[in-house]
C-alpha cells in the first residue's frame, strides 16, 4: 500500500534489468523518495568513488504518496554522489514522470554501472529493455522526448533524459523529464551521461492504492479545500515563483553581479508584472501557468519569446511556448549577471530545458566569468570573441548556447564556479558552497539563509531549510540555528513523502502531512516520528558527506559575504554572521564541535550500525 | 434537471486530479490509465484540454452494441455500460466519433464515462473549476453571461 513495494535494480555494465523486493525495514525508518534512495545510495556507494566513474549509482526514487491524490504528488528524486560538489547529490522534480514510474509498478529505480555504448532505458510496467540511443545521442532533451515518444508509438509515455550537457559531462548538467522540469541542481544529469544513459522512457497502467482509502481522501478534501483559499496559493498561482523578485529586491537580497551589489535597477523589467505587460511590439511573455502531476497550485509559467527579438528572430523554431521564469531563473539570468532583458531571459531559460543544465550554477558560473572578465583576467581570446560584460544579453544568451553544447568557452563555463575560478587563479570570485553555485538570496541580508547554503548537504540550496520568516525578522545570526536545523529535518521529510516543498507554503500545515502518511502508508506514523524520520535523513546525508572526504571547512561561506558588508538595503553595512552561526547549530545538531554525529546522536537515530 | 460536464480548457492546468478522481471513483486505485476523463497537452504545456464522453443523444455507441450492454441512465442522461452482459468485442470503441469509449484489458470490458451516476468524481476534485457539472440545457449560459457583458459593458 503507497508504497509500489518493488525496486528495479539496472546494470548498465552487465546489460541487466532485475526486479526486488523493497526493503520494508528501511521504508519505515526512511520513508520514501530523498530519505529512502538515500539510504540505497549509501548501502550501495563507497562514498570516496569518483562520481563520474561507473562504481557511482544513479536512484530515481518516487515517494509513498507520490502519483496519488493528495496535492502535489508528482515528485520523484534523483540521488548519487555528485560530480560538482562530491558531496551527495539530492535534486527533485516534478512534471509527470515521478508519478509514471511509480504506476509502472516501482518505488526505486537503481542504475549501477556504465554502458559500453550509448543507451535508453524502456519500461513499460513489467517489460524493461536497454535500448541503443544511436539514433538520439547528440541530440537535444526536446528532441529526445519527441523522437522515444513516436518511435514506441506511445504518446502517453514519460521521459526523463539529459541534453548535449549531460553527455559531455557539464558538471551541473541536469535530468529533464516532461520538456521543461528537472532534476535540475548538482550535476545528477552529468553522472547520467557518464553511464552513457541518455533516458528512462516509462509507461505505467498499474496505479497506486493506498492503506485507508476513506480516511486519505478526507484528509486530501481537506487539505485540498485549505489550499484552495490559502494566500500562499493564491499568490503562487498568480504570479509563479518570481514574485520573489520584488521581495527580495525590496529587502536588499537580491544578489547582483556576483554578489557584488544587493539590488538591481533592472527588476521592473524581469519581474511578474514585466511578464504580463505587453512590450513595445503588443508581446506579452506570459501565456498561462501549468501544474505538475497532481498540484492544485500550478506555480509553473509557460511563457513566449517576442518574435522580433534578435535571440529568435532568425531562429523561428523557438517560436512556440516553454517553461518561462521562475525565480531562480530570473534571478541567475536576470540580477546575478546585470540583465534586465525579459525575452533573453527566456530564451536562455528555453535553452538550460533544452540542453539540460541547471540556470542556477549556470548563471553564477557566468556572473563569475564576467567578473574576471571585467578584471581583465580573461579577455575576448578566451571567450570566443564575445564582451562578457555585466549585463550584456548577448553574451548570456550565445553562452547559454555554448555552454548547453559544451563548445568553445561553453565548456569552461561547465566546469562550474570554483574549478573555473580556480583555473584562472581566483578562486575567490567563486560564490559556492562545497562547489555549488547560490540560489537568489544574499546571506548578508538573510543570516539564516546563509546557515543554511552552508550546511546544505548538497552544497548551496535554499530548499532544504526554511528560516524565511525568522530572516525577515532579525537580521542577525542570532538564534537562527534553532529554526535551520528544524527546518531541515522538517523539508527532509517532506522530501520523503512524494510531495513537493511547496505545498507548505500553499496551506499544508505539518499535520496534514503526518495524517496523509499515516492514513496511506499505515502503520503507527506520528509527527513526532515524521520529524526524526526527517532528521535521520540528513544525518546520513552528512555521514555520506563525511565519508566522501568533506569536513567542518566546507560549511562556510566565501569571503565576499563575511567580510565585504551588503552595500544597500534593509542589510546595508552588514555581513554574514557564519562563523557565530555554526558552532551554535553543530551543537543544537547533537554533532561535535568538527561537525560530526555524536554516538548518542547516531544512537538516538538508529544510525549507528 | 439533467446535467452535464461542462468543460473550460482556459482553466485547465493539466494537473490531472480529475483522471485520478475517475479511476478511484470507478477502480478504486489511483491510475490516470483506467481514467475516463483524459487531458490532452499541448504546445509545451501551453493548452491543455480535457476530454471525456459527451453522452451523444444519437449515442452511435448504444446502438452499435451488439448485445445491449450499453443503456441510457434516464435518471443521468448518461449512457452506461453493464459489465454483466459487456462481452468486450469493442465494436462499440469504433463506434463513437470521439474515441471516448474504451477497452480496459484488465476487466476485459469497455469503459466509458458515466457521470459517476449523477455526481462526477472528475469535476469535484478539479481545483479550478475547468470541470462543472451543470444544467444541460444551458451549458452555454456562462460563456453567454460573458459575450453580454463584454458587448454592452458591465451592467448597472
Amino acid at each position: 500500500m503507497s508504497w509500489q513495494r518493488k525496486v528495479l535494480r539496472v546494470d548498465l555494465t552487465k546489460g541487466t534489468c532485475e526486479t526486488e523486493d523493497l526493503n520494508m525495514e528501511w521504508a519505515t525508518q526512511f520513508l520514501g523518495e530523498r530519505g529512502l534512495a538515500t539510504k540505497y545510495l549509501w548501502e550501495n556507494v563507497d562514498p570516496s568513488v569518483d562520481a563520474m566513474s561507473p562504481e557511482n549509482v544513479l536512484i530515481f526514487a518516487t515517494g509513498p504518496l507520490t502519483g496519488t491524490m493528495a496535492s502535489t504528488s508528482g515528485r520523484y528524486a534523483v540521488v548519487t554522489k555528485g560530480p560538482l560538489t562530491g558531496a551527495i547529490a539530492c535534486s527533485n522534480s516534478g512534471g509527470k514522470f515521478g508519478a509514471e514510474l511509480k504506476y509502472a509498478g516501482y518505488d526505486l529505480l537503481i542504475i549501477h554501472g556504465r554502458s559500453e555504448k550509448p543507451v535508453y532505458l524502456h519500461i513499460e510496467d513489467d517489460e524493461v529493455e536497454i535500448v541503443p540511443a544511436d539514433d538520439i545521442w547528440g541530440t537535444t532533451v526536446w528532441h529526445t522526448e519527441e523522437w522515444l515518444k513516436a518511435h514506441h508509438q506511445n504518446p502517453q509515455m514519460k521521459v526523463a533524459s539529459i541534453g548535449v550537457a549531460g553527455e559531455k559531462g557539464v558538471r551541473y548538467a541536469c535530468i529533464v523529464n516532461d520538456l521543461h522540469r528537472a532534476a535540475g541542481r548538482s550535476g545528477v544529469g552529468a553522472v547520467m551521461g557518464s553511464k552513457n544513459l541518455k533516458a528512462v522512457a516509462v509507461r505505467g497502467t498499474q496505479g497506486v492504492t493506498v492503506d485507508d482509502p476513506e480516511a486519505f481522501m478526507d484528509v486530501v478534501r481537506t487539505t485540498h479545500e485549505r489550499m484552495s483559499g490559502h494566500r500562499g496559493r493564491k499568490e503562487l498561482t498568480e504570479f509563479g515563483t518570481n514574485a520573489m523578485i520584488d521581495v527580495m529586491q525590496n529587502f536588499g537580497g537580491l544578489p547582483t553581479r556576483n554578489f557584488q551589489a544587493v539590488q538591481f535597477d533592472g527588476v521592473d523589467k524581469i519581474n511578474p508584472a514585466a511578464m504580463v505587460t505587453p512590450n513595445e511590439h503588443g508581446h506579452v511573455n506570459l501565456l498561462t501557468n501549468k501544474a505538475c502531476f497532481g498540484c492544485t497550485i500550478a506555480c509553473g509559467r509557460i511563457a513566449h519569446i517576442d518574435e522580433e527579438h534578435f535571440t529568435i528572430v532568425n531562429r523561428k523554431e523557438y517560436i512556440h511556448a516553454s517553461g518561462g521564469l521562475e525565480y531562480e531563473t530570473a534571478y541567475a539570468f536576470g540580477p546575478l549577471v546585470g540583465i534586465d532583458d525579459i525575452d533573453a531571459l527566456t530564451y536562455a531559460a528555453f535553452l538550460t530545458n533544452e540542453h539540460g543544465y541547471d540556470p542556477i550554477s549556470f548563471g553564477g558560473t557566468l556572473a563569475a566569468a564576467m567578473e574576471l572578465f571585467e578584471m581583465g583576467v580573461i579577455t575576448e581570446e578566451d571567450t570566443d570573441g564575445i564582451a562578457l560584460n555585466f549585463g550584456n544579453a548577448e553574451a548570456l544568451t550565445v553562452m547559454a548556447e555554448k555552454t548547453g553544447k559544451a563548445e568553445g568557452f561553453g565548456e569552461i563555463l561547465g566546469l562550474g564556479s570554483n574549478r573555473m575560478c580556480e583555473k584562472y587563479g581566483h578562486p575567490e570570485l567563486a560564490m559556492t558552497v562545497k562547489g555549488q553555485e547560490f540560489a537568489g538570496y544574499d546571506s548578508r541580508a538573510l543570516q539564516g539563509m546563509g546557515l543554511g547554503y552552508a550546511t546544505s548537504n548538497r552544497g548551496a540550496c535554499h530548499l532544504k531549510h526554511d528560516v524565511f520568516g525568522p530572516d525577515m525578522e532579525d537580521q542577525t545570526g542570532k538564534g537562527k540555528a534553532e529554526p535551520c536545523k528544524d527546518s531541515q529535518d522538517f523539508v527532509a521529510m517532506l522530501d520523503s513523502t512524494g510531495l513537493c516543498l511547496f505545498s507548505a507554503g500553499a496551506g499544508m500545515k505539518p499535520g496534514h502531512f503526518t495524517e496523509l502518511v499515516r492514513t496511506a502508508c499505515g502503520g503507527d506514523w506520528d509527527d513526532d516520528r515524521l520529524t526524526q524520520t526527517g532528521e535521520r535523513v540528513w544525518n546520513l546525508e552528512r555521514m555520506f558527506n563525511l565519508k566522501a572526504g568533506l569536513t567542518r571547512a566546507d560549511d562556510d561561506l566565501p569571503a565576499r559575504l563575511k567580510e565585504v558588508p551588503a552595500p544597500s538595503g534593509t542589510a546595508k553595512g552588514k555581513v554574514s554572521d557564519i562563523d557565530m552561526m555554526i558552532p551554535e547549530y553543530y551543537e543544537y545538531r547533537g554533532w561535535t564541535p568538527d561537525g560530526e554525529p555524536t554516538t548518542q546522536t547516531l544512537q538516538r537515530l538508529g544510525l549507528n550500525d | 434537471m439533467h446535467k452535464a460536464l461542462l468543460i473550460d480548457p482556459a482553466k485547465c492546468t493539466s494537473c490531472l486530479q480529475c483522471e485520478m478522481a475517475c479511476s478511484f471513483e470507478n477502480e478504486g486505485v489511483f491510475n490516470p490509465a483506467k481514467s475516463r476523463i483524459k487531458i490532452f497537452e499541448f504546445e509545451h504545456g501551453a493548452r491543455a484540454i480535457p476530454y471525456t464522453c459527451t453522452q451523444c443523444a444519437e449515442a452511435w455507441c448504444l446502438h452499435a452494441c451488439p448485445v445491449e450492454a450499453l443503456t441510457r441512465n434516464p435518471d443521468t442522461n448518461a449512457v452506461e455500460v453493464s459489465n454483466d452482459i459487456c462481452v468486450g468485442c469493442k465494436v462499440c470503441t469504433i463506434a463513437c466519433p470521439f474515441g471516448t469509449v474504451n477497452y480496459n484489458k484488465s476487466s476485459g470490458k469497455v469503459i466509458k464515462c458515466d457521470l459517476c451516476g449523477g455526481d462526477p468524481a472528475c469535476a469535484k476534485a478539479c481545483p479550478t473549476d475547468a470541470i462543472t457539472y451543470v444544467d444541460a440545457d444551458w451549458t452555454g449560459y456562462e460563456r453567454m453571461q460573458a459575450s453580454a457583458v463584454s458587448g454592452h459593458g458591465r451592467p448597472a
